[in-house]
């Protein structure tokens, strides 16, 4: 805690300094800005999201200060969650600002306001986390990249893993909104089996008494959820006390480092698909996830490598290529020439990531609850959108 | 099979109601008593919940967690009237939502400083947990039956509070006319403080019964509140038996709603579009329900007020 405070309020010094010191400087007619390029990082702070934005900015500024880069300066907002505010942030970033590179959001809805008009603008969007299907396919743009997976992959990385568990029916479940819409549908793409029943719950819903008795009325083998955060909190707790014993299957982001201390005794044994886990054997990541410890005390969770990466994707292209070369920043970019702690990293025609997506399950390390990889779920995996991408 | 299901729906409706009418019953009793909307009661549900998760954490004791929550619960609106709630009273509906909304950025960013950006944990204790088998044979969790116990005794103890007691005419006589009661000798002030910490402790220990089954986390308290809110204006503001009544067909029609109005769609539809058409108008339901009680009781269904 006293660390992350710590490493959070140098780098609000060392903005606000460069900030001070930029306004002197263009006082005296301007003089060339101190830092080579500037990268603004719109990212959840605030409110019940917040974990994943501190895991993603934690990651991220690691990269960027084991790197002792000091020409990149990284200015952070707080987008609260809400698209307005990060339209606001991002039109702040774009025109006062002057950033070149923007990254950080998380939530797709947000996403979907910010990207398109940053990447008209001509800026850079380096997407640590958010993967909503247009950016994927037809709104793909050349300056868009995406260094976490396109939103169906993992849905998608489950599905095939439920065909090798040897599942044929399964209850399926989401919240109602596009990305749930987006999970099931990659559910599908790949399960061969039966869908028992499929239930759209309200986003944001906390309790699940009434889904968890047409799970154990419909006589399915196995259950699939995406339920992000808290809504999967509350869905396995209430699970595991319900006396129903199918097993489960979901995407990481319900069983995530932050969480699963909160979920406890409930998540232990679930199997659930991730392109990252702490023990992805290479040395990058073995790094990665030794200095994450040290510097802000606990263990680091997909998002926080996902910011690491995305951190570590940027600096490669600035090694490469002057951003206002915005060509030549764009092939050292889609080069992805970078130690991913994911091991080798390259994105697919479309700026996403092809990647292996393993099958974890949730253990228990002392007092600590963790993922271990048990399989591959799907390799060298690409998306379904693809083939839309026309740029 | 249907059956099994309806009556296990039937007590999850139960339930959930029951967890409103905690929260519902401190908001009606607030803005009866004292005339004011208070957005900030979310926020002492997750006070409660922080508090006993944090106890239950150091203690391993659920039962001192539930004490711990009602305290802090109590004692954080008991401070928040003293401090803030206090001026505003003879304010505009306006000014008192924005200082309570004030309040809840505060409390929200006040939690996180304190315990950190991630949820936390809280269980429920193993001599509550698991299911247990029912007449009929339906498993149902013993805990969600000891909630909906928890919430008929807390009904009926402040049913008892407001009708039999000392305590319980002083807060009638204050919904009626305060001026009154103050010119009467009752210390009208000390009377609101009360009024306002027995409401945030039924938050507070709403929050913390609650947050043993669900996420411990900032910002669990404004969901809820949405729903106290709706409850309030059905059951009538300012009456206690509105509020629970108006819980009970919230939390009914929420549960069943979600449940058999996909089902109900499927009949005549393709799956996938029933499935979301039936979601999509489940999350409605709540909603048209206040909708018809409006027109049919403009004042709710127990409200003495217009």
């Amino acid at each position: 805690m006293a660390s992350k405070t710590r490493l959070g309020c140098q780098n609000r010094e060392k903005t606000m300094k460069n900030v001070l010191l930029a306004t002197a400087a263009a006082a005296v007619m301007a003089a060339p800005a101190l830092a080579d390029i500037k990268v603004g990082m719109i990212t959840t702070l605030s409110g019940g999201g917040a974990g994943l934005g501190v895991d993603v900015r934690d990651g991220f500024m690691l990269a960027i200060q084991q790197s002792g880069r000091d020409d990149i300066e990284v200015v952070i907002e707080d987008d609260q969650r809400k698209p307005d505010i990060a339209v606001q942030l991002a039109d702040k970033m774009v025109q006062s600002e002057k950033v070149d590179v923007l990254t950080g959001i998380i939530w797709s809805n947000l996403a979907m306001a910010v990207v398109p008009s940053v990447t008209a603008q001509g800026k850079f969007y380096l997407s640590p986390n958010a993967g909503p299907s247009p950016l994927a396919g037809k709104g793909c743009h050349e300056n868009y990249f995406n260094v976490a997976w396109q939103n169906d992959n993992l849905h998608e990385a489950a599905g095939s893993y439920a065909n090798t568990a040897g599942y044929s029916n399964s209850f399926i479940m989401a919240p109602n909104y596009p990305a749930g819409t987006d999970a099931l549908t990659g559910y599908k793409r790949m399960f061969e089996g039966e869908v028992a029943n499929e239930v759209y719950t309200k986003l944001g819903q906390t309790d699940y008494a009434a889904e968890i008795a047409q799970i154990r009325a419909s006589g399915a083998d196995s259950v699939y959820f995406f339920l992000p955060g808290g809504m999967g909190i509350s869905f396995l707790k209430q699970y595991a006390g319900s006396g129903v014993d199918l097993p489960v299957v979901g995407p990481a982001f319900s069983f995530d480092q932050g969480i699963l201390q909160a979920v406890g005794d409930a998540a232990l044994g679930v199997v659930n698909t991730s392109q990252w886990n702490k023990d992805i054997d290479n040395p990058t990541n073995a790094a990665f996830v030794e200095s994450f410890q040290a510097a802000y005390g606990r263990l680091p969770s997909l998002y926080a490598s996902q910011g690491f990466d995305t951190a570590n994707l940027l600096i490669s292209a600035v090694e490469a290529a002057d951003v206002s070369d915005a060509g030549a920043f764009r092939d050292a970019l889609r080069a992805a020439d970078f130690d991913s702690t994911r091991g080798d990293f390259a994105f697919g025609s479309n700026h996403h990531p092809v990647q292996t997506i393993y099958a974890r399950e949730v253990i228990k390390e002392g007092d600590v609850f963790t993922n271990k990889i048990i399989g591959k779920a799907l390799e060298n995996h690409s998306d379904a959108y693809a083939g839309e991408c026309k740029m | 099979m249907l059956t099994l299901l309806i009556i296990e729906q039937v007590l999850n409706g139960l339930q959930f109601g029951v967890m409103l009418f905690l929260m519902a019953a401190g908001l009606t009793l607030i803005f009866g008593v004292m005339g004011l909307i208070n957005l900030a009661h979310g926020s002492l549900y997750m006070v409660g919940a922080f508090a006993a998760a944090w106890v239950a954490g150091a203690t391993g004791s659920f039962l001192l967690a539930l004490i711990a929550a009602l305290a802090a619960a109590a004692a954080a609106g008991a401070l928040v009237e003293v401090l803030v709630i206090r001026r505003l009273y003879k304010a505009a509906h306006l000014d008192q939502v924005l200082a309570t909304f004030a309040l809840i950025l505060i409390f929200s960013e006040g939690t996180r400083w304190i315990f950190g950006s991630f949820p936390l944990f809280l269980d429920v204790p193993s001599y509550l947990s698991g299911p247990i088998t029912l007449p009929g044979g339906i498993a149902y969790p013993l805990y969600r039956l000891v909630l909906i116990g928890i919430g008929i005794a807390v009904a009926l103890g402040l049913w008892w509070l407001t009708a039999r007691t000392r305590l319980g005419i002083q807060i009638r006589a204050g919904e009626n006319d305060r001026e009154m009661i103050a010119a009467l000798g009752v210390d009208i002030s000390r009377l609101y403080t009360l009024v306002f910490a027995l409401g945030a402790a039924l938050a507070g220990l709403a929050g913390a019964l609650v947050g043993a089954i669900q996420s411990v986390q900032v910002g669990m308290g404004e969901p809820v509140l949405i729903l106290a809110f709706v409850v309030i204006v059905i059951g009538g503001i300012g009456s206690i038996r509105g509020a629970f009544v108006g819980a009970m067909l919230v939390g009914l029609t929420d549960t069943l709603g979600g449940v058999f109005l996909p089902e109900l769609f499927k009949l005549f539809m393709e799956s996938g579009a029933a499935t979301q058409t039936g979601s999509s108008l489940a999350s409605m339901s709540v909603y048209i329900l206040m909708s018809i009680v409006l027109i049919w009781r403009p004042s709710g269904l127990f409200g003495v007020r217009a």
